[in-house]
């Protein structure tokens, strides 16, 4: 089945990207695949995952936003989600998933309101 | 009243089917937001072990009326490989596939009662409920 693609927007440095439809597994590794490539092919510095639509995510997308933020670290670009609902921190925290090492904003505008007073970026803590 | 289901699990995207049933259910029952996202996520991880793990299964949800107590009950069959040692599946962390070995204790704790049967060589059915409060 070809999956409905997830838009991926870019104003300025960084790339904004709203999660909208109900995620399956093969939809979620694509949106991962193109995130990527989109981030290497414009060269943003920051990525911005708006999750306000999104009322479940499970071990399996879990892992997925902590790889992509995993990845995207690799690369050089730093990523934010956003929008995280009630229910959406609690099931994540009971299950075991805390993302620790994924910036997070209460919406879309205090996460792009992070790249643009820091140029440069989040820093991320040095060891 | 809402109907029962059962969802044949034969791909990612019956995954999806199921625990969007299992949180239609939910909802007419009554349960609150949270605990929805709790339900649809426990039926989630264990629709996903029978497709990673079985190939395929079934996911039925009930509803339960005990003693003017109201509930979900969440049904997962599947005739795979079984699991040879329940204690260790049962540990935060274990997995034997991509996984990252959350889905049978994090599905216990999302939910108020949990039981895993499982038999190598036969199967594994996981019944699991959640109470409204």
């Amino acid at each position: 089945m070809d999956a409905l693609r997830i838009p991926i927007l870019k104003i300025g440095n960084t790339l904004i990207t709203s999660i909208q439809t109900e995620l399956h597994d093969a939809s979620a590794v694509q949106f991962k695949d193109d995130l990527l490539e989109r981030i290497h092919t414009t060269r943003a510095q920051g990525v911005v995952i708006d999750l306000t639509a999104v009322d479940l995510v499970d071990s399996f997308i879990g892992r997925l936003i902590s790889d992509i933020g995993a990845m995207c670290g690799l690369m050089g670009t730093q990523v934010v989600l956003t929008g995280i609902q009630p229910a959406v921190a609690i099931t994540l925290v009971e299950l075991g998933l805390e993302l620790p090492r994924i910036h997070t904003a209460l919406n879309l505008e205090k996460g792009l309101a992070l790249f643009q007073s820091k140029p440069e970026g989040i820093g991320y803590e040095q060891p | 009243m809402s109907s029962p289901s059962d969802v044949a699990i034969r791909s990612d995207l019956d995954i999806v089917i199921a625990r969007t049933s299992a949180r239609d259910v939910a909802k007419r029952l009554g349960f609150g937001a949270i605990d929805q996202a709790r339900i649809a996520t426990a039926v989630s991880e264990l629709a996903r072990n029978i497709f990673l793990y079985a190939g395929s299964g079934t996911v039925s949800v009930r509803l339960l009326d005990q003693l003017g107590r109201s509930g979900i009950e969440i049904i997962c069959q599947d005739q795979g490989p079984g699991i040879a040692d329940i204690p260790l599946v049962m540990q935060d962390g274990y997995s034997t596939s991509r996984g990252m070995g959350m889905g049978l204790p994090g599905a216990k704790r999302l939910m108020d009662e949990f039981d895993l049967r499982s038999q190598v060589g036969a199967g594994t059915t996981v019944i699991c409920r959640k109470w409204r409060r």
